[in-house]
Formats: C-alpha cells, sequence, structure tokens
C-alpha cells in the first residue's frame, strides 16, 4: 500500500515537471516596467499582446509609484540575488550604468539582423548600446522641449506663438497687464529643471547645451550665457502664479486647458492631457517648440539584462525585436502620446502634434541638434544631474542671484563627480 | 543534568534575538559604514576610496540646509510639543468633567500616520485651498498665511504640522507623570496654605523629571527620523528648503543611484542620535549603581 502510494506520487511528479517543463518549451520574458496609469498600462498591454501573439510567454513585473524610484529598488534586489529579469524599463545613461555593473546582455544579433543603425536617430541609437554593443532597445521618443497655449488666450490678448525668449517675455508681460496667469508651472524639482533645460537650450543654442549638460564643461556653466539662463529663469519665476509650489504637472496642463494660464513648458505627454479632456491641437490648444533650435529628447526604452536558458534567451530576442518593430512602435506611440524612435514609421494616424515632432526630429538629427534632455535623466548620470537639479530648484525658489547660481553650478557639479 | 538546563535554557531562549540583532543591527550598521568608504554607485562595491563621500557630503549646500534644518525643526519640534503637551495636561489635571474624552480627543492624532497628517496639513496650508483662502473669502484681503510655499518659512509650516501631531501623546505621558506624585505632599502644602502655581513649579514638576527625559528621547528621536511628514506636507520643498537628512539619504540611495553618498549620509545620521541617546543611556544605567 504505502509503496504504491509512493510510486503514484512520484509519478505525479514527473508528468507535473514535464507540464511545467512543455509550457516553458516557447520563448519567455519577464518585464520589469512602471507604467501603471490608464494610458501607459495600456501601452505597455500592446506589448503583451503581441509577444504572446508570437508564442512567446510574458511574465509581467510592474511596480508602481515613486517615479521609478521603487522599480529600481526591486531590480537591485533582484540582481543582487542572481536573479534578474529579461527586461527592464530603463533610459539614458542609466543603461551604461547598469552595464558597468556587469549585469547587461548583448542584443547585437538582433540589432543587426533587423537593422536597427538604419533606422534610429544615430544619437537615439548611441543611448542603447554598451561599448560598441546593443544592450537596450527604444520604445519611444518624447519631446521635452514644448511650449503650450490656450488658443483662445493668445486670440483675445492678439498675440503669437513667441518665436524667441524676448517675444515669451513680452507675451508674458501682456498677459499679467491682463490679468492672466502667463504661464502655468508645478513646483516640483523636477518641473524647475524642465522649464531650466528649455530656456537653457534657448539661450545656450544646441552647441552650448551639449558643452554643458552632455559634457558637464566646466568653463560653459560657468559662463555669462549661464547667467543669462538663470536671469530668464527669474523672469519665468516672475510669470509663475504664486500657488504653484508641489502642483503636479497636469494641474498645471489643465489650467492652460480651462484657461487660467496662457502657457506651458512641458514635454508631449502633455498632450495627452489635453485630447483626454477633448481637445483639438490647433483649435483649442497650440503646440510649438519653445523658443530657440534644437530638440530635447526623452527616450523610453527597455535595457535587456544577462539571462541563462535558451528559453529566455529566445524570449529576450524576440522582445527586442518587436519593441523596435514597425507595429509596435505605431500603436504604442499613438497610446501613449508620443512619436516612433524609429523614422520609417508611417504618421498618417498620428496628430499634428506628433508631425510636427516627427519631422523636426529627422531634420535634427541631421544638423546635430538632437540633443538629450537633462531634466528626465538622458544626459547625464543621476548623481550629477540631481546636483544641477538641486541648484536649478534652490535659484527658482528663493532670491538667489544669478552670478551665485552659477558659482553654485558649477561646484556641485564637480562635487557629485 | 536538570540544573544544567536550569542554567542554559535562559541562554538558548535568549541567543536567537541576540544573533538578529547582532545581524541586523550591527552587523548591518558596520555594512553602512564600509560602503560610507567606497564609491559604491547603483550597487554595493567593497573596494575602499577613504573619507571621499564624507567630503563630498560636507560640500554639498543641499546636506546643509538638511542638518540645519534638522537641528531647527527637532528645536521647535521638540521645545512647543512638550510646552503644549505640560500645559494641556496640567489644564486636564484639574479633575474636569470629560476628562476621558477630552484625552482621547488630544491624544488621537498621535493615531494618525504622518503621512495622514502631512497630507492634511498640507490642504490646511495651502493658501489657495486652506485657511488663507478662507480668511481671505471673510473679506480681509490682505491676509497672508503662505508658509508652506515660502521656502524661508516652509520648515515652520513642517513643525506646525509636527508639534500637532505629537502634543497630544506628549500631554498623556505627562498626565501620567503628574498622576503620579504623591498626593499627601500636595495635600501637605495647600493644608499650608502654598498657591497652586507654587506647588506645579516646586514640587510636581521637579519630581517629573524622569517623564521630561523620555517625553524628550522620543520626541528627539521622532524628529531626527521625520522623513513621511516632510514627503507629504512638502515634498522637501520649495526646491530643498524643508529636506531633512532622512530625505536626503532616501534620494540619494534610491533616486539618484548614490549609494556611497546615502551610506555616508546614514552614517552622520546616526552620530547624531548616539549623540542624544548616549548621554541618556549613561544617565539611566548610572542612576541604577547609586
Amino acid at each position: 500500500m504505502k509503496r504504491s502510494v509512493f510510486t503514484a506520487a512520484s509519478t505525479l511528479a514527473v508528468v507535473a515537471a514535464s507540464a511545467v517543463s512543455m509550457a516553458q518549451a516557447g520563448p519567455e520574458a519577464e518585464v520589469l516596467h512602471w507604467w501603471t496609469s490608464g494610458g501607459e498600462a495600456k501601452s505597455v498591454a500592446v506589448l503583451q499582446q503581441e509577444f504572446s501573439a508570437n508564442g512567446g510567454t510574458w511574465t509581467d513585473m510592474p511596480v508602481a509609484g515613486g517615479g521609478g524610484d521603487a522599480a529600481m529598488t526591486a531590480l537591485r534586489a533582484r540582481v543582487l540575488s542572481g536573479n534578474a529579469p529579461t527586461a527592464v524599463q530603463l533610459k539614458g545613461p542609466a543603461i551604461q550604468e547598469w552595464y558597468e555593473e556587469g549585469v547587461l546582455a548583448d542584443i547585437s544579433a538582433v540589432a543587426e539582423a533587423e537593422g536597427w543603425d538604419k533606422v534610429l536617430p544615430a544619437s537615439i541609437a548611441a543611448h542603447m548600446k554598451c561599448e560598441g554593443q546593443w544592450c537596450a532597445a527604444p520604445v519611444n521618443v518624447h519631446r521635452v522641449d514644448w511650449l503650450w497655449a490656450n488658443a483662445e488666450i493668445l486670440a483675445a490678448n492678439d498675440i503669437a506663438m513667441p518665436t524667441s525668449w524676448d517675444d515669451f517675455n513680452a507675451a508674458a508681460d501682456k498677459l499679467m497687464a491682463a490679468g492672466v496667469i502667463p504661464l502655468a508651472h508645478g513646483g516640483q524639482a523636477w518641473q524647475d529643471a524642465t522649464v531650466f533645460e528649455v530656456v537653457a537650450l534657448g539661450l545656450l543654442g544646441p552647441d552650448g547645451f551639449h558643452k554643458a549638460f552632455v559634457d558637464l564643461d566646466p568653463e560653459m556653466l560657468g559662463s555669462d550665457k549661464m547667467v543669462a539662463v538663470f536671469d530668464q529663469m527669474r523672469k519665468m519665476r516672475g510669470y509663475v502664479d504664486s500657488n504653484f509650489p508641489g502642483r503636479d504637472w497636469n494641474l498645471a496642463t489643465s489650467m492652460v486647458m480651462n484657461g487660467e494660464a496662457a502657457f506651458q513648458i512641458m514635454g508631449d505627454w502633455a498632450k495627452g492631457e489635453f485630447l483626454a479632456a477633448g481637445k483639438v491641437p490647433g483649435e483649442d490648444f497650440l503646440c510649438a517648440s519653445a523658443p530657440g533650435e534644437g530638440f530635447l529628447y526623452n527616450v523610453d526604452s527597455f535595457a535587456m539584462f544577462d539571462v541563462s536558458g535558451d528559453d529566455k534567451q529566445q524570449g529576450q530576442a524576440l522582445l527586442a525585436k518587436l519593441i523596435v518593430g514597425q507595429n509596435f512602435q505605431k500603436v504604442f506611440n499613438l497610446n501613449k502620446g508620443s512619436i516612433p524612435a524609429r523614422v520609417d514609421v508611417a504618421m498618417d494616424d498620428f496628430d499634428s502634434c506628433a508631425h510636427l515632432s516627427s519631422a523636426e526630429m529627422t531634420t535634427s538629427s541631421k544638423d546635430g541638434s538632437l540633443l538629450p534632455s537633462y531634466a528626465h535623466g538622458m544626459a547625464m548620470r543621476g548623481a550629477q544631474s540631481g546636483a544641477i537639479t538641486d541648484v536649478v530648484t534652490a535659484h527658482f525658489n528663493s532670491d538667489m542671484s544669478s552670478a551665485e547660481a552659477v558659482e553654485m553650478l558649477v561646484a556641485a557639479v564637480e562635487n557629485s563627480l | 543534568m536538570r540544573a544544567w538546563l536550569e542554567r542554559q535554557i535562559p541562554k538558548m531562549v535568549l541567543a536567537p534575538s541576540f544573533v538578529a540583532i547582532l545581524i541586523f543591527v550591527y552587523g548591518f550598521i558596520a555594512w553602512t559604514a564600509w560602503i560610507s568608504l567606497t564609491r559604491s554607485k547603483l550597487l554595493p562595491k567593497y573596494d575602499l576610496y577613504g573619507v571621499i563621500q564624507y567630503k563630498r557630503l560636507f560640500a554639498a549646500p543641499r546636506w546643509d540646509t538638511a542638518m540645519d534644518n534638522l537641528f531647527l525643526f527637532g528645536a521647535l519640534f521638540i521645545c512647543i510639543s512638550m510646552a503644549l503637551g505640560l500645559l494641556l495636561a496640567i489644564l486636564l489635571d484639574q479633575r474636569i468633567r470629560v476628562e476621558g474624552v477630552l484625552r482621547t480627543i488630544y491624544l488621537y492624532p498621535m493615531a494618525l500616520s504622518m503621512i495622514v497628517t502631512g497630507t492634511a496639513w498640507k490642504w490646511i496650508m495651502n493658501p489657495g485651498l486652506g485657511i488663507e483662502a478662507m480668511v481671505r473669502n471673510w473679506g480681509y484681503d490682505s491676509f497672508r498665511f503662505n508658509w508652506v510655499i515660502d521656502p524661508d518659512m516652509a520648515i515652520y509650516a513642517v513643525v506646525i504640522a509636527g508639534v500637532w501631531q505629537a502634543s497630544g501623546f506628549v500631554m498623556a505621558l505627562f498626565l501620567a507623570g503628574l498622576r503620579s506624585v504623591d498626593g499627601e505632599i500636595i495635600k501637605a502644602a495647600q493644608i499650608d496654605g502654598i498657591p497652586g502655581w507654587r506647588i506645579y513649579s516646586a514640587i510636581i514638576l521637579p519630581s517629573m523629571a524622569p517623564i521630561f527625559l523620555s517625553a524628550f528621547i522620543v520626541l528627539a528621536h521622532l524628529a531626527i527620523k521625520s522623513f513621511d511628514l516632510v514627503v507629504a506636507l512638502t515634498g522637501g520643498g520649495p526646491g530643498y528648503a524643508t529636506d531633512l537628512p532622512a530625505t536626503y539619504m532616501y534620494a540619494m540611495a534610491f533616486s539618484r543611484g548614490d549609494i556611497g553618498q546615502a551610506a555616508s549620509s546614514a552614517m552622520v545620521m546616526m552620530g547624531v542620535v548616539f549623540a542624544i541617546v548616549v548621554p541618556y543611556l549613561y544617565s539611566e544605567l548610572r542612576a541604577k549603581h547609586v
């Protein structure tokens, strides 16, 4: 009796084990991301469906909260325990930082087979490479240097979309006199940093921006031009209502939407708010690139971690292929409000703001003014961008002089290296 | 055998918790100290580089602000909470009728989490929604109460919320202390015709010294580990005007991938705690020998 129970149990165990291994036969991927809000979750579901349709088994690992801080903590624990997820939502120099920890995989085979080099703008492709090999796949391009405006307010006050910062100041002064808040802004450090880098791009120009925020050149950081950037920031502070500290960016967007404020400087995720409220670009709200040359991008991407096992590596390759695939790039970005990272996707279904963004990305890629956003973690590592943001937000929220701010900026960058 | 067991069992029962504390408290303190001497970024690394992280820490203006805030917030929070708690306790000690209800009402804020307190006060003190808007609606158009958005005053806004949270608890401590004073002495003093305020200042309060010390220790460690209150109330802002060492450490460890820097700030924080706790332990332990 005892023996038969034992036999039955062991047979069952064998059957169960083989069933498990059969289920694991296909490509497999465990994906760590923090796209958990409505539109974002919908966007990531697109990838999930496509992955399953190609015979893969998707294990979702969403970690909500903290703008990715919580996800990074989870990732750290997984990596330290030697059990990294297949793919992780990472971006900018953080990819190279993780590469230096020796935990990223090489997906060059997929990239070369799919010809990523030909379809991705060079500077965006550079973010996906670690010492020459491909280690991440881009999903979208968010443009950061957008100027959003309420069409009705501009028309009522006879103001055209400003094309220089002097124009902007003149328009803002006019609006102040008319009793309208010129600039909707949320007083959170990253939002201060967003306005700062947009102003910096406008006043320093693409070369100056690159020197200051990519090369971290102390001369450029401490230059008179940088003093001018902080002077303009002081002006911007005057154009913001007094109730701004701690305000979320989407509340600032709705101020523009509801006619309480005229302008907002924010990335193209703001467009999602306008569209969700049923507003029409060009009629209810206007979008234009902020004064000055250049294009600041924020590229979301998935970094591929070192995994062992055939099924997992197959899953990784399939995932990488699908992420940069034309279909996903189109559907995902229609959902998310950004534009495809690859330049050969048909833009027919996209709105006018996305068309503008796409066209300018292609031209700026050619003339070398396609630049990484510092405020959104594309231009430099966490410690450096954090140090700069500290200075920017301290200046914006106090009566510090521009000269003092520039001095602090140079010291802070040096101290963070 | 039995005698042996009787001697050994207490040790065996204590051993697991002793080992756990050794590893999870002192072991991790040692680990943090080690990390604070390295150049760890995203993941911990173990090559020693000397005190570079401490140099970076003391050169960072944001850390200065955090430490200044800690001392300012700590001093005000402790003093005001103690003064207010004592006042409430003395008032409640007058044998009034609904004391039980009042005591519960005063003690209740302590039952809330700091996150709730912070969020509620954020709305109450928001100039567009809270007190300022209310008073202006009454017709006093020039009324201003915008501390929470003023970088120079924001830390005082944090003090207000913290005091609101903690003073009821301090009151409960003091009330218990007041009640524990020997009634005979008070009666004797009353018969001698000594006025009430003299009875408090010369007899009751001096005999409550240990309670003051306990209240101080509890409030001091609440102040040093204050994190959730600032996160909910101001998010460290405006700018980083209300940063505390704890929020600084969090930012370095979890947002900026700068673990070495976070570890060094944690060590400095621990130093501050020790500076307060060690004298306390010393006085406690010495008292037993006397």
